[in-house]
């Protein structure tokens, strides 16, 4: 149903841009981008104007990052794919619908941007969050997003592993850290925006695992000052990587404008409009600028104890892997 | 049954024209719209051997959520049948006040997006909610658990029972139980021998119907489940996570597990019918 929505509404979109003279391009992003790319595309088509003289038009379609990956593979005409896992790419890779070496086609392995994964407590931290390890603690209750059904969760759990890992652990200790906090969990939450809504609605849970950029917009929408942001010690490299999908531009002729819409990404004023979302920007400057949204912890990319988030998907979270491992094994 | 009917309208002469085309109309609209998208389903987990079939099937989770997908969504229909017999009962025997809304009201759960339904139960039964926060000091949970499961699986399937017996109750004729009573049976004994043999039908149909909308919800169930491995996972929800891990055959693997399944059910709950309508002769 949704897909033939998305079909249908892709099929619209065609026949308007063969009517208006303007070229249109469709961005299919994950779904708490909404915000970020509405303020980037005001931003990009006034910079297309002035360089080029152009009209352009931009079309955002917005749901879960891997349900838009599949859509995308399975007929929606976007233009360029933003995501929030490199894994959604890789298959849009796999199938061919993105060039095979879509990371090496735009700088910092074609991730523009990058988050982190931090926790939020209740307002004054009551039970003392400080680090990864206080979440293991019996009595402690953690919401978390189920790694099987949403890359926020799965992100948290390489975040905690990479935790213990640094702490001089092995991978089966590392396996027993994680699996206890995992016990901690009392609901699983579906998606990103189903945990939040989990721990701050239902008032289930005393810390939030979750995206550094999802505490803007808990703060915009449930009001400041209800919770707080604690930084671990340690935390993992969530990159947001970006694709032009080969499939749809050679058929509408849009290569270059998906090109210069991805590479403007990387400019400064985009990365500040990414910085205002509370999405890690590359260029150092701006680190330094808001220091005080993106404290200076350790950050461990993927590559370092898990090859590539790939990798990870077929050992941690896969049917039979070691994520399941926690609540089959006794 | 369809059988039955078609043998008996090959015999007897037709009272509406035009029976072939029809049929050969009925038979391709089904194929399009039920058998084509369903072979599509079986073929795709053709891409799978054997081995790697009953893998994506049997998994530990897997089994656990079948166990709570069926064993709930039965409870939920029998609960139905019980309670939405009494509503039915309510609505065609007594007419009071407000009668039209309460039985509009019967109908809301049919035309509410599944998802609303869910949040709202949700909203209502976890411990900060209206009725959970006084549950809850009594050690009565029933959101994130199994409860929370059949509790949103009894509201979506109210109306199947209410909507297939009210029909029936309402041609049944009273005169019967008024001769019953006058023979000298008790309440029960009228209720028993006299109405439920010709109700019985109809309630069957009522609760296969509740049954199997119950085994395929997911929007509902979602929100209120708390979706914990092999405690309260349904199997829309196992099918959906192999999808995010781009496992299509394993996700259909385990859709064409769920559909063999369900269709022997139904498959049984027609025959229990048709066995029920010879031996009572009722109308069905």
């Amino acid at each position: 149903m949704k897909k033939l929505l998305h079909t249908t509404l892709a099929a619209a979109l065609l026949a308007a841009s063969t009517l208006a003279s303007a070229q249109t391009l469709l961005n299919a992003s994950y779904d708490v981008a909404r915000e970020f790319y509405k303020d980037y595309n005001t931003a990009f088509v006034a910079h297309y104007k002035n360089t080029t003289g152009k009209d352009v038009k931009i079309d955002q379609a917005h749901g879960g990052s891997s349900a838009q990956a599949r859509a995308v593979n399975d007929g929606l005409d976007a233009d360029v794919v933003t995501m929030n896992t490199t894994t959604d790419i890789e298959f849009l890779a796999s199938t061919g619908v993105v060039a095979k070496d879509w990371a090496k086609k735009f700088p910092n392995n074609a991730s523009p941007t990058t988050s982190t994964m931090l926790f939020l407590t209740r307002n004054g931290n009551p039970k003392g969050i400080k680090d990864w390890d206080d979440l293991t603690k019996p009595g402690v209750q953690v919401i978390i997003v189920n790694p099987k059904t949403g890359g926020n969760g799965r992100m948290a759990y390489l975040a905690a592993w990479a935790y213990a890992r640094k702490k001089g652990m092995n991978d089966a200790g590392a396996a027993e850290f994680v699996a206890k906090i995992f016990k901690n969990v009392p609901v699983l939450a579906k998606g990103g925006r189903d945990a939040t809504t989990i721990f701050l609605q239902r008032n289930i849970g005393d810390v939030l695992v979750t995206f550094e950029s999802e505490v803007v917009s808990v703060d915009r929408e449930f009001g400041e000052g209800k919770v707080d942001a604690i930084h671990p010690s340690v935390s993992i490299i969530a990159e947001n990587p970006v694709a032009v999908v080969e499939r749809t531009v050679a058929k509408k002729g849009t290569g270059e404008l998906a090109k210069a819409y991805l590479n403007y990404l990387y400019s400064d004023e985009a990365q500040e409009i990414a910085a205002k979302h509370a999405l890690r920007p590359r260029s150092p400057a701006l680190l330094k600028k808001y220091a005080a949204t993106f404290k200076p912890i350790q950050l461990v990319p993927v590559s370092e104890y898990f090859g590539s988030l790939s990798e990870a998907q077929k050992v941690h979270f896969n049917d039979g892997g070691q994520f399941d491992k926690i609540y089959t094994v006794k | 049954m369809a059988l039955f009917s078609l043998a008996r309208s090959h015999k007897a002469a037709r009272v509406l024209p035009g029976f072939n085309i029809t049929l050969g109309f009925t038979l391709t609209y089904l194929s399009l719209i039920v058998l084509i998208p369903l072979s599509a389903l079986v073929f795709k987990t053709f891409t799978l051997t054997w081995p790697q079939f009953w893998e994506a099937v049997t998994g530990p989770r897997v089994m656990a959520s079948y166990k709570l997908t069926f064993g709930a969504s039965l409870i939920a229909a029998l609960v139905n049948v019980v309670f939405g017999l009494l509503v039915a009962w309510v609505l065609v025997r007594y007419n009071f006040f407000g009668k039209k809304v309460v039985d509009a009201l019967v109908d809301l759960p049919f035309a509410l997006p599944t998802a609303v339904a869910g949040i709202s139960l949700t909203a209502l039964l976890a411990g900060n909610g209206w009725v959970g926060q006084y549950l809850e000091p009594m050690g009565i949970q029933l959101a994130f658990n199994p409860n929370g499961v059949v509790i949103a699986l009894i509201f979506i399937g109210l109306p199947f029972v209410v909507r297939t017996v009210q029909p029936v109750l309402e041609d049944a004729e009273k005169e019967l139980e008024e001769a019953a009573t006058c023979l000298g049976a008790t309440r029960w004994q009228t209720f028993s021998r006299v109405i439920f043999p010709s109700i019985a039908p109809a309630l069957l149909t009522g609760f296969a119907m509740a049954f199997a909308r119950a085994i395929g919800e997911y929007g509902s169930v979602i929100f209120i489940a708390g979706n914990m491995p092999m405690v309260s996972e349904i199997t829309p929800l196992i099918i959906i996570g192999k999808l995010e891990q781009y496992d299509y055959a394993g996700a259909t693997a385990v859709a064409v597990v769920m559909l063999v399944i369900s269709f022997i059910l139904l498959l049984v709950i027609n025959a229990l019918q048709a066995w029920q309508r010879r031996h009572t002769g009722a109308p069905a």
